[in-house]
């Protein structure tokens, strides 16, 4: 691939202008914040594992636009990207999370007992309830920039700490390069399978390499507690169930994170964290917490309600479809989750996911029964 | 992107074997050449723009393998990839074209009065006729791993350089960027316009970065002469016309070629070529000629024949769907082409074309009159 620093150094040869890229027909927080000064002034800067500006961009440069979401358009390969490229990133940063300055600083709450509630959205409604996240090994380059040597040192150190989970983390690792065909079929069934990434965003950013090598998927017997290995991430930690008990869900969260976060530590390979940006992931939008927690719901006649939008911008949530990010709604059933990673704690994101959803089948109930919602549109969270 | 060279130096830490790709599903002819060896003696070099081994076999860990063709699997990113990286590089090249040896040496014959007929194979049969070429610019890194400073210099260059072509030879430029809509829509009429690439082997070599920036197509007024510039080489040159006088094809072929390398050597630079490898191409399956001449013929009676395949072989012909590389016949009309492209120069390779297209037709009308082929069977070329 290119962009080596012999490279890099091989393009300063050409002017700021012939190398700068053409982003009139973008829209995307990097295309907003990349002005040609800027660019001039970090072009011939690196970090330590040689990942460049160019490399930071151009999945931005190659997706100029998204339908549903305004997307980042700028990925990390590395803990110090955020450093080196801060020019660039603070800004973006702050365009995507509401503002959050270079000087802010970060709260972590993964004490699931702050948690009030969300032990009763009605299962009528909300079919299902997930929190996922991120994590990042200190000490590895990040998926758009890591080397197979890397990448596969990533999964064992991954491997060996999950393997040490008991009780009700008690689990198995499933290889995505050594997977039976029945093992394959049940975790589709399950619905946790990932497969290769087919999003240009991923694929722009080079984060789809050797696939399946060093990738694959962990899971607890009772199937509720779910780790993806060298996705987007290092790793990606999931808890879910059917039906509303969303305390259940962010307890086991929280309990199961712990305990990874503990055995990684032995080994003297921490999480990538730091007080500004909290945990440190591959891309900017998942700084933060890294945490999207939310539910399947059913709400076909809040959804098509003229204030909908307005009250899930209150309400500081996030639609999208029950097939992912890039997905639209079916038979108004809506994946209906926390806008916000950043300049929150996990408690406080899940704490307006509980809140909110609860809010809103309420809301739901009302329409149903023919009568208006006015009264209970709530103010800017 | 990834693989910078203070990456490759990162990677180093590793031991070549945690750093060796899993090619246990793979078949392409990087993954029968390659070894563990070959790896670990050739890991640690680059050439003078930054190109490593691992930049080189990317696409071919990405792609294990495809349904109609034994892809090649690697790519040069620049002219001095085929030294740095000899030892992989010659046994896929032998591999590849037919035994040719790191000794031999590749002649090039532009010049079309050494084609013999060719201006009368049958238009009820042969529907069109096509050669088409590549060429790489010296001094500038080839499409896996230019900048965007070098993808536009070469388009600059090029433009110019096509812009003073006069006489039949006379025509425009339509930049992907800039093209109207109206422009487009003739341009797709004609099937001229290409697009960006889907085919995953292309993707996974980089080849689409910061598409459609320093791209474009220039055609003549006739639409006889085709170029495009910067799609899989720097330069794709294309004459096509209806019917089947590849003859005047090829003339046109070769004149206009050679009109564009006089005008690129005025300008201090000329195509990348040695006598080893003749014209080098960023696929090394182009090496050579980097020449496919080829027609649309109708042949469904021939195709169906027990004999098709070995009568291809022996006349050393490829078929191929009409839509190109990766697809199919339609209809019992095939694209038929020389399937060699080095060691055999120009002339050499279209009069194989012609010659066995010619047969080809005649086989199929003995056939269509209930008549046996045996005695036309020809002797391996």
């Amino acid at each position: 691939m290119p962009f080596g620093n012999t490279h890099n150094n091989f393009k300063l040869n050409f002017k700021v202008e012939e190398e700068y890229p053409d982003l009139t027909k973008h829209n995307n927080h990097m295309a907003k914040v990349l002005t040609k000064d800027m660019y001039a002034k970090l072009r011939d800067k690196q970090t330590p594992s040689g990942f460049t500006l160019d490399d930071v961009i151009q999945t931005g440069v190659d997706n100029p636009g998204h339908p549903f979401i305004m997307t980042v358009g700028c990925v990390a390969g590395d803990e110090e990207s955020y450093e080196i490229f801060k020019d660039l990133l603070d800004p973006i940063i702050s365009d995507r999370h509401s503002g959050y300055k270079p000087t802010d600083k970060h709260k972590t709450d993964l004490n699931f007992e702050n948690l009030k509630g969300g032990d009763d959205l009605d299962p009528n409604y909300v079919l299902s309830s997930r929190v996922r996240t991120g994590r990042s090994i200190k000490g590895y380059t990040l998926p758009p920039h890591n080397s197979r040597g890397e990448r596969r040192a990533v999964e064992k150190l991954s491997v060996e700490a999950l393997n040490t989970l008991d009780g009700e983390f008690k689990g198995k690792y499933y290889p995505l390069n050594k997977m039976t065909d029945a093992e394959q079929e049940q975790l589709i069934a399950d619905h946790f399978l990932f497969d290769k990434p087919v999003s240009p965003l991923l694929l722009g950013a080079g984060m789809a390499r050797d696939w399946p090598d060093a990738r694959g998927i962990w899971h607890n017997d009772a199937k509720s507690f779910l780790v993806w290995v060298n996705e987007e991430d290092h790793l990606r930690v999931i808890s879910m169930e059917k039906g509303g008990n969303m305390k259940e869900v962010f307890r086991r969260f929280c309990v199961g994170l712990k305990r990874i976060e503990e055995t990684f530590k032995k080994h003297n390979h921490g999480f990538m964290w730091n007080e500004h940006l909290g945990y440190v992931l591959t891309c900017p939008s998942n700084l933060g917490t890294g945490l999207r927690g939310g539910v399947h719901v059913k709400l076909p006649k809040l959804s098509t309600h003229p204030k909908f939008e307005e009250i899930l911008t209150r309400l500081r949530l996030q639609k999208r479809g029950t097939g992912g990010v890039d997905t639209a709604s079916v038979g108004g059933v809506f994946d209906i989750s926390n806008a916000d990673r950043l300049g929150s704690s996990e408690v406080a994101q899940v704490q307006m996911v509980v809140d909110g959803v609860k809010l809103m089948v309420e809301m739901e109930k009302k329409l149903e029964k023919g009568e208006a919602i006015d009264g209970m549109i709530p103010a800017q969270k | 992107m990834p693989f910078g060279n203070t990456h490759n130096v990162l990677k180093l830490k590793y031991a070549s074997s945690e750093e060796y790709p899993d090619l246990s599903q793979h078949n392409n002819h990087m993954a029968k050449i390659l070894t563990p060896a070959i790896y670990e003696r050739l890991r640690s070099k680059q050439t003078p723009s930054g190109f490593t081994l691992d930049d080189v076999i990317q696409t071919g860990i990405d792609n294990p393998g495809h349904p109609f063709i034994m892809t090649v699997g690697c790519v040069a990113g620049d002219e001095e990839t085929y030294e740095v990286f000899k030892e992989l590089l010659d046994p896929i090249i032998e591999d590849r074209h037919g035994g040719y040896k790191p000794t031999d040496k590749h002649k090039t014959d532009l010049n079309a009065d050494n084609l013999k007929g060719g201006d009368d194979l049958d238009p009820n049969y042969v529907i069109s006729s096509r050669v088409r070429t590549g060429r790489s610019i010296r001094g500038f890194c080839l499409p896996p791993h230019c900048s965007r400073g070098e993808r536009r210099g070469v388009e600059k260059m090029s433009v110019e350089a096509l812009d003073s072509l006069s006489g039949d030879l006379k025509g425009k430029y339509y930049a992907l960027k800039n093209m109207t809509d109206a422009e487009q829509q003739q341009l797709i009429d004609d099937h001229f316009l290409f697009d960006k690439p889907v085919s995953p082997l292309l993707l996974a070599s980089g080849m689409a970065r910061d598409w459609p920036d320093g791209r474009g197509i220039w055609h003549n007024d006739t639409k006889t002469f085709l170029v495009w510039v910067n799609e899989e080489d720097h330069l794709r040159v294309i004459s096509m016309q209806k019917g089947g006088n590849m003859k005047e094809v090829f003339n046109r072929f070769c004149t206009g070629l050679t009109k564009i390398e006089t005008l690129f050597k005025d300008k201090g630079t000329s195509f990348m070529w040695n006598e080893h490898l003749g014209y080098v191409l960023t696929c090394p399956s182009n090496l050579g000629t980097g020449l496919r001449a080829g027609v649309h013929v109708k042949i469904p009676n021939m195709s169906k024949h027990a004999k098709f395949e070995e009568v291809l072989k022996r006349l050393r012909l490829q078929k191929r769907g009409t839509g190109g590389v990766d697809t199919a016949a339609v209809g019992g009309t095939f694209d038929i082409s020389n399937a060699d492209r080095l060691g055999f120069s120009e002339v050499e390779l279209v009069q194989m074309v012609v010659d066995g297209v010619k047969l080809l037709v005649e086989m199929e009308k003995k056939l269509e009159k209930g008549q046996s082929i045996d005695d036309l069977m020809p002797a391996q070329k």
